[in-house]
């Protein structure tokens, strides 16, 4: 445990470069234009005198490292600029709205756990046959529609075509439905803290389309790496005494097998919370969703640059923090992982 | 390899993978339209016509019209090449810059290793989407930029992978040899090394294609890059999506699809040279 503990620490800590390349970055995305910084913060609407209060607002009169360490101080006080459209500070504003966007994104990422492994698991047990031909098929179709167009046609299918689906008005109708009361932010779990089960059952039928959306493009990749190690670990050794020993199917699969296959699938998860994380910005607007993506997009077309730059650095800090819980689960799926560190 | 392994290997391929002739007759058929679609297109792409707005398909127009009566399938024909151009063009540049950089790293090692390491990394630790976004809304406005955004996110794929094929490389007897001959370090980075690594690089940028596409078409859904009234598969996407509630399908569905089968087609096209080029990596 101690052990564990340490290198998880020592992971912590490697995660600090990659955390101050990315204010650096954000930094110089916004204050090393090739245009005027300050008639970007601006705004499009501004006059030369606003402008020019905005350019002293700033710093931006200064050397380029004096504003460096004034947008780190700024922050290390969690200060992120004022948002144009909403006249809030920005860090209010994607605190308000992150909930949402992580709702969806994890809900979409069970989606595609859910249905990759299986499948993986299922093409990997029948290798060549018509059962592994159709799953990769299938998986390859899937990674082929942009995310985007997916949302459209769901949307199209089964709220146009076939009313299934609620109106995509975002998270919750408030119509019909009140919101639950906020505990942890997310609409499922907190409804079913407060007992609500229409607001679950709610939330559950508006999340469903935007999750599926979200998560088809990741099927491909994680069913793709869990067969392909899956055979791997079959083919293996110990996975043939088992069997001599006369284990049954399902404890050599799940038990011997899938445990020891898990170390690459979840590796690839890594990348895949990237495209996820990404793809939010796609769809939110779809779905009406009230999400720090839809509010993006809004920002990047109004020109709110401040909005835009908090929303980048906020998804990279979540991103930074999202690999090393996929560092630590790695550690806990396979020991050997923990030695090596 | 040589030539005829290389023609034994394609047609053990193409026979245990009949998808990948698939993708090929794709491909061609894709930048037939590419040359071709400006020329083939029915009607201008930006002929607007008030009496025949949003009809559906018909022989007449294809792919049926738009809120400004305008052709959807001459646009979509058109947009080929700008969809490819795009994609094209910033795997290209990521292709070349990432594998320059990459083998010099590690061809070098020390401090110019560390230095390049440490750039990969930072760009990895974006999520790559919003990173692209972030350099087309940073840089401005135009199909340049995406490129430019969509070729940065996808440098540390061929960066690493140059690198670490370089650094495995350098110190194997073979480049010795050439080292004890008396070639320079040029030379022998790009004669002995990075020829050597060259067809899985090309795998790798096929696999990267499908992707690039659908970053740029992405990055001109939400509005950035691409403005309309160019045609465009993503911003008409986008631009029918509003018809969705009233059930005009077509403005976004061709479009969409158009997306679909360029992706596709790339895909396959890069997991059929991989079983060429390097069948232990098939997953």
């Amino acid at each position: 445990m101690i052990r564990f503990l340490r290198i998880a620490g020592r992971r912590l800590l490697g995660a600090v470069p990659s955390l101050i390349g990315v204010i650096i970055v954000t930094f110089l995305l916004s204050h090393a234009l090739p245009g005027d910084p300050a008639v970007l913060f601006a705004g499009p609407a501004a006059d030369a005198a606003s402008v020019a209060q905005v350019r002293a607002h700033l710093g931006l009169d200064h050397s380029l490292p004096q504003q460096f360490l004034t947008y780190v101080w700024q922050l290390a006080h969690g200060d992120l600029g004022q948002s144009l459209t909403t006249g809030q500070p920005v860090l209010t504003d994607l605190m308000e709205r992150l909930p949402a966007s992580l709702e969806l994104t994890l809900v979409a990422l069970i989606f595609a756990i859910g249905v990759a492994v299986p499948l993986g698991i299922w093409a990997a047990t029948r290798p060549n046959s018509w059962v592994d031909h159709l799953c990769r098929g299938t998986v390859t179709i899937a990674a082929a529609f942009p995310t985007f167009f997916v949302a459209l046609l769901l949307v199209y299918v089964f709220y146009f075509l076939i009313p299934l689906a609620p109106e995509p008005v975002g998270r919750l109708n408030d119509v019909y439905f009140d919101a639950p009361t906020t505990i942890t932010g997310f609409y499922l779990i907190d409804s079913i803290l407060e007992g609500n089960w229409q607001t679950f059952a709610g939330s559950l039928a508006q999340i469903i389309l935007p999750a599926i959306s979200l998560g088809l493009f990741a099927l491909a990749p994680i069913a793709r790496i869990t067969r392909a190690a899956m055979l791997q670990t079959l083919a293996s050794d110990h996975v043939r005494t088992a069997r001599a020993c006369g284990l049954s199917r399902r404890r050599i699969l799940i038990t011997y097998a899938l445990r020891n296959a898990m170390l690459p699938v979840v590796n690839v998860l890594g990348m895949v919370f990237s495209f996820v994380l990404g793809s939010n910005v796609l769809i939110e607007d779809v779905y009406g969703w009230p999400g720090v993506g839809a509010y993006a997009v809004k920002a990047v077309i109004s020109s709110d640059y401040a909005a835009v730059q908090g929303f980048i650095l906020m998804m990279a800090v979540l991103y930074i923090l999202l690999n090393l819980v996929v560092d630590l689960v790695s550690m806990i799926v396979d020991p050997r992982v923990r030695f090596e560190g | 390899m040589s030539s005829s392994t290389l023609v034994s290997r394609t047609r053990y391929a193409v026979a245990e993978n009949k998808l990948t002739l698939l993708a090929a007759i794709l491909f061609a058929l894709l930048i037939f339209c590419a040359i071709f679609g400006q020329m083939l297109a029915p009607y201008g792409p930006l002929m607007t016509n008030e009496s025949a707005r949003m009809q559906p398909p018909s022989w007449a127009h294809l792919f049926g019209t738009d809120a400004l009566g305008r052709d959807i399938f001459s646009r979509v024909l058109i947009a080929t090449r700008l969809d490819l151009g795009m994609a094209i063009s910033a795997v290209v540049i990521s292709f070349v810059v990432g594998t320059g950089l990459g083998a010099i790293a590690g061809y070098w090692g020390g401090w110019v290793d560390a230095i390049f390491g440490r750039v990969m990394d930072t760009i990895m630790a974006f999520p790559l989407f919003v990173l692209a976004m972030g350099i087309v809304a940073a840089l401005g406005n135009n199909v340049t930029n995406i490129i430019i955004a969509t070729a940065v996110i996808n440098l540390p794929f061929y960066g690493r992978f140059a690198r670490a094929e370089v650094n495995v490389r350098r110190d194997l007897a073979y480049v010795e040899a050439a080292r004890m001959g008396g070639n320079g370090a040029i030379r022998i980075l790009y004669g002995h090394i990075v020829r050597n690594i060259l067809p899985t690089m090309l795998v790798q940028a096929s696999l990267n294609m499908g992707w690039a596409i659908l970053n740029a078409a992405g990055l001109s859904f939400i509005g950035l890059g691409v403005r309309p009234p160019t045609p465009e598969w993503g911003i008409m996407v986008s631009e029918g999506a509003s018809f969705i509630i009233s059930g005009e399908w077509w403005t976004f569905v061709f479009p969409g699809g158009a997306l679909v089968i360029a992706v596709f087609c790339f895909n396959l096209l890069g997991d059929g040279l991989r079983d060429i080029v390097d069948p232990r990596r098939r997953t």
